[in-house]
């Protein structure tokens, strides 16, 4: 069992000539293997910057991130030995690909770095990776990102994420750049795969109503504070923060629209 | 991630769009691919008359009738004639074969300086495009401060220090002076492709610095390296003919502002035209067909130039004014479709 502990982290940046900008203010949270937490909260509310701790991209100013009770190393080989054990899906599968490498090196690099597998098994480990996130191998592993679709390149991307077999995975908005109609394929894929190896994922989302589908416990981001957070359901239909509600009601409620000829659906015909 | 599958057109996405059978790009044709910023109408120019220029030179004993310092004291100064194709120097020398040995020194100091000054462009471009604070900015000042020395009389300077400067080092001076265009250019991609989520996604992985600046980044920097060195090829020969030409550079290299130097020396302008066109000219097409490949690179680099152009074209021919701010309406409109 996996524990990542995030306590009491704030973060601040300089912003030049506008003094410091406070992205995260006393955040702690707990996420194990095997449960999905949902980050929801708008833009600039301080989402991304919490993913970006956890993979150390960037350094929190005060407070601290422990696994299993350690806190992480800030260089080196401790730092790579946790940077395989927790990966990250990036939000734009059009940027986050290499546009000049093929899927093969993408899938391979992250297998050689952290020694995944002996290095005469590194090639059936990408296509067993490609299987598993339900693309062809044959058709896809010497191609170049721009020669797949956005659902596809995000079904690379997170093969990337699984290669180095994390325990626990950071998705930061996985889907919100694909076309609304595959959104449920790639959800589900990650849903599978964390039931398969009982990851622990942070999903990260501005998106409510997936963010209730897909996760036991919703965490709800105001400026860098945490405002509300507890089991997803009680977030939705009882909101007790006033961010909540709103965030809530300016999210299109699938109920409504059949109950109610007059909404959102008439306007469309 | 608690709730069961909805039913999704998961598997159909998932497979779109693709044919059948694989298809896996050999080796040959990736390499290919480098250069596809060479394909195009403009570069292809610039490369043929660099090739032409580049057999005079390797096989210029075969080509050239004469020795470029053989005389013929039977024809001093004589215009162009069957024997002497661009006529003789003052002391009966064959300006066409002179011309000929001449594109050697050209070429080589102008291929070696390139090389080392594109060198120390990605060096320090790259480098103070990825580290940040006061060591992005020393090396940007550093590369600033060449930037505005003037070369000329820098080159000058170093130059005359030296009794008889080799050609290694003469393209070295010439690389001192002609690396910081390249540096600042590659230094403002650098630094937009250090925050693309691909260079992020490596690092995230635990990729070392080297192996992501050199195979991550460097690839898609390609482009720019090479149009970097083209220029600073342009500058080279620039730098060298007129170093030649002012008499820096010892008359043993010869090459075309060698020529230039002892036509002026001798009182060839303006009446012996043959003397001094010729090389003139050299240096002026080769520059061209440079900066021909060059543009060529831009247009690959940034398509937008070219569909410009080829818009321009396409409304020419239609007897479209390209310079007018309105478009013109050509076609009446349907039937206006009203709900």
């Amino acid at each position: 069992m996996t524990t990542l502990d995030f306590r009491h982290v704030t973060k601040q940046y300089k912003v030049r000539g506008a003094g410091d900008m406070l992205a995260l203010d006393d955040v702690s949270f707990t996420l194990t293997s095997g449960q999905t937490i949902a980050l929801v909260g708008q833009s600039g509310s301080g989402k991304s910057t919490i993913a970006k701790i956890l993979t150390q991209l960037e350094r929190e100013t005060t407070g601290e991130v422990l696994l299993d009770g350690a806190p992480i190393p800030k260089r080196g080989k401790g730092l790579r030995a946790y940077r395989q054990r927790v990966r990250m899906v990036f939000q734009d599968p059009f940027a986050s690909l290499n546009p000049y490498h093929t899927i093969r090196h993408h899938l391979e690099r992250p297998l050689r770095l952290d020694k995944v597998v002996p290095s005469d098994r590194v090639d059936d480990e990408v296509r067993s990776l490609l299987t598993r996130v339900r693309l062809e191998p044959d058709a896809v592993i010497d191609r170049r990102p721009h020669e797949l679709s956005g659902g596809q390149r995000q079904r690379v991307a997170i093969a990337r994420a699984l290669a180095s077999r994390p325990e626990l995975l950071i998705a930061d908005e996985p889907v919100s750049m694909l076309d609304v109609s595959i959104r449920l394929g790639v959800l589900n894929l990650l849903a599978d795969l964390q039931r398969e190896s009982n990851l622990g994922v942070l999903y990260i989302t501005h998106d409510l109503a997936t963010a209730r589908h897909f996760s036991d416990e919703i965490m709800v981001l105001h400026h860098g504070v945490v405002v509300e957070r507890g089991p997803s359901d009680d977030v939705i239909l009882n909101p007790q923060h006033e961010y909540t509600r709103a965030l809530r009601d300016a999210s299109p409620d699938p109920d409504k629209h059949f109950a109610d000829p007059s909404g959102p659906a008439s306007s469309r015909s | 991630m608690t709730v069961s599958n909805f039913p999704t057109n998961e598997d159909s996405e998932a497979r779109e769009g693709l044919p059948t059978e694989p298809r896996r790009p050999s080796s040959v044709r990736r390499f290919g691919q480098s250069f596809a910023m060479f394909r195009n109408g403009k570069s292809i120019t610039g490369l043929i008359i660099i090739a032409v220029f580049a057999i005079a030179a390797i096989f210029a004993p075969l080509i050239a009738p004469y020795g470029p310092l053989e005389k013929d004291y039977d024809a001093l100064k004589q215009p162009p004639s069957a024997e002497h194709w661009l006529g003789t120097t003052h002391l009966g020398e064959d300006v066409f074969s002179q011309i000929i040995y001449g594109t050697r020194g050209v070429l080589v100091v102008g291929l070696v300086a390139g090389v080392l000054a594109t060198f120390v462009a990605v060096f320090v471009g790259v480098a103070a495009g990825y580290v940040r604070g006061w060591k992005s900015e020393s090396l940007s000042a550093l590369t600033n401060v060449f930037l505005v020395i003037p070369g000329l009389p820098l080159m000058i300077i170093i130059a005359s220090q030296y009794d008889d400067p080799s050609i290694v080092l003469i393209s070295a001076v010439i690389a001192i002076t002609g690396w910081a265009w390249g540096a600042r250019v590659l230094r403002a991609q650098t630094m937009s492709l250090r925050n693309r989520d691909f260079v992020q996604a490596a690092r995230a992985n635990g990729e070392k610095l080297l192996r992501i600046i050199t195979v991550e980044m460097l690839p898609n920097l390609t482009a720019i390296i090479a149009s970097s060195f083209v220029g600073t090829v342009t500058a080279a020969v620039l730098g060298l003919t007129t170093l030649a030409f002012i008499g820096v550079i010892p008359i043993t290299n010869l090459n075309w502002g060698t020529i230039l130097f002892w036509a002026q020396q001798n009182g060839a302008f303006p009446d012996f035209w043959w003397w001094y066109i010729p090389a003139g000219l050299c240096i002026a097409v080769f520059g061209m067909a440079l900066s021909l490949v060059n543009f060529g690179i831009d247009e690959y680099v940034n398509p937008r130039l070219r569909s410009a152009g080829e818009r321009a074209r396409a409304m020419r021919k239609k007897g479209l004014s390209t310079t007018s701010g309105v478009t013109e309406v050509r076609a009446t409109p349907a039937e206006d479709p009203q709900p």
